[in-house]
């Protein structure tokens, strides 16, 4: 239940913006997650549902935005996705690979309100 | 209206391990943070690594739990300086708490230490603190499946113990399929199965965490 940590943070920084911006209500917080973290999307839901109703984000809709792992084999530079569990490379086989996306944890946008 | 705002969720954490790490290196500390679930040995087998590296360097243990100092007593009734990190409910440690117990821990006499996080196989994976690398021990009783149920902390650590190899025979662990499946999600992390209590295969683990920190900072100044 790390997604209480990490949605405290994403309050925090989400506050911040909307508060330099002069914005009164947030609306949409997206976020980007690799599928090969350790985040559950009903955990952040969770957190987000006892942590924001203190914060001008109270209203927000969380948007997600998942990162299919995708992978280097470091013996024949090919690249590919692949799932959690399998990535030795496709095209070679060898299981000297290195991960280069799908561990993913960040804030990209929000969409926020103005006083009228 | 869209705001972009393109930062990492855990910039604060990233941003205070960097701190961390800095001050580490300024010292030549070398920090290891082992992982793994409750009761598979974290403790007996960092008496255990103490017990035989004590000689070659200057070691200090920064204990993560959710409550009680039961395990920093043990750590310092070896006469090993610990410091107690109690995270009142938090499932893993986080980088501005091992700030805290670095500033209390004389870095100038010291060489490595070792963090002990909460017990758990899932979200200590997604903090960086500062450390050197991260491990993992698996114990026999918790079952070969363990690295398809939880890639994540298999695919983190830098090796892997296979602790209370004495007793499987009881159990019914299959080792090939653990090995295989450690291998497909980490082929350059080595496995050392070793007994914390009974020291069977401890000296290799040893040999390896040396080799490590020697490659870092280059042999001990104690």
């Amino acid at each position: 239940m790390h997604e209480f940590s990490l949605m405290q943070s994403v309050l925090s920084t989400v506050e911040e913006s909307a508060h330099q911006a002069g914005a009164e209500r947030v609306t949409v917080i997206r976020l980007t997650i690799g599928e090969m973290s350790e985040v559950i999307q009903d955990a952040m839901e969770f957190a987000f549902e006892v942590l924001a109703p203190e914060t001008s984000a109270r209203d927000a809709e969380l948007a997600f935005t998942w990162v299919t792992p995708r992978s280097r084999c470091r013996a024949c530079g090919h690249e590919f996705t692949h799932d959690r569990y399998h990535w030795s490379c496709p095209a070679c086989e060898s299981l000297a690979t290195e991960l280069v996306a799908g561990k993913e944890l960040y804030i990209d946008a929000i969409e926020v309100e103005f006083p009228d | 209206m869209e705001l972009s705002i393109g930062k990492p969720i855990l910039e604060l954490n990233e941003r205070l391990a960097a701190d961390n790490r800095a001050l580490l290196d300024e010292h030549r500390v070398y920090v290891l943070d082992v992982l793994a679930s409750p009761g598979a040995g974290k403790t007996s087998t960092i008496l255990a690594t103490i017990e035989r590296l004590r000689e070659r360097y200057r070691i200090a243990v920064i204990e993560g739990d959710i409550a009680s100092d039961v395990d920093s007593q043990k750590i310092k009734a070896q006469g090993i300086p610990a410091v107690q990190i109690n995270t009142g409910g938090a499932c893993h440690l986080e980088s501005a708490m091992i700030q805290r117990a670095l500033a209390a821990l004389d870095l100038e006499t010291l060489d490595l230490i070792i963090i002990e996080n909460v017990g758990n196989l899932v979200c200590p994976t997604d903090f960086y603190l500062g450390e050197n690398a991260k491990i993992m021990i698996l114990s026999i009783p918790e079952g070969d499946d363990k690295p398809l149920k939880y890639p994540g902390i298999f695919q983190a650590s830098r090796a892997i113990i296979l602790n209370k190899v004495d007793t499987a025979a009881v159990f019914d662990f299959d080792t090939a399929a653990f090995y295989e499946s450690v291998e497909r999600l980490n082929p350059t992390a080595p496995i050392f199965p070793i007994s914390a209590t009974t020291g069977q295969g401890v000296d290799d683990w040893v040999a390896w965490l040396t080799a490590q920190i020697e490659k870092e900072y280059g042999c001990a100044s104690s």
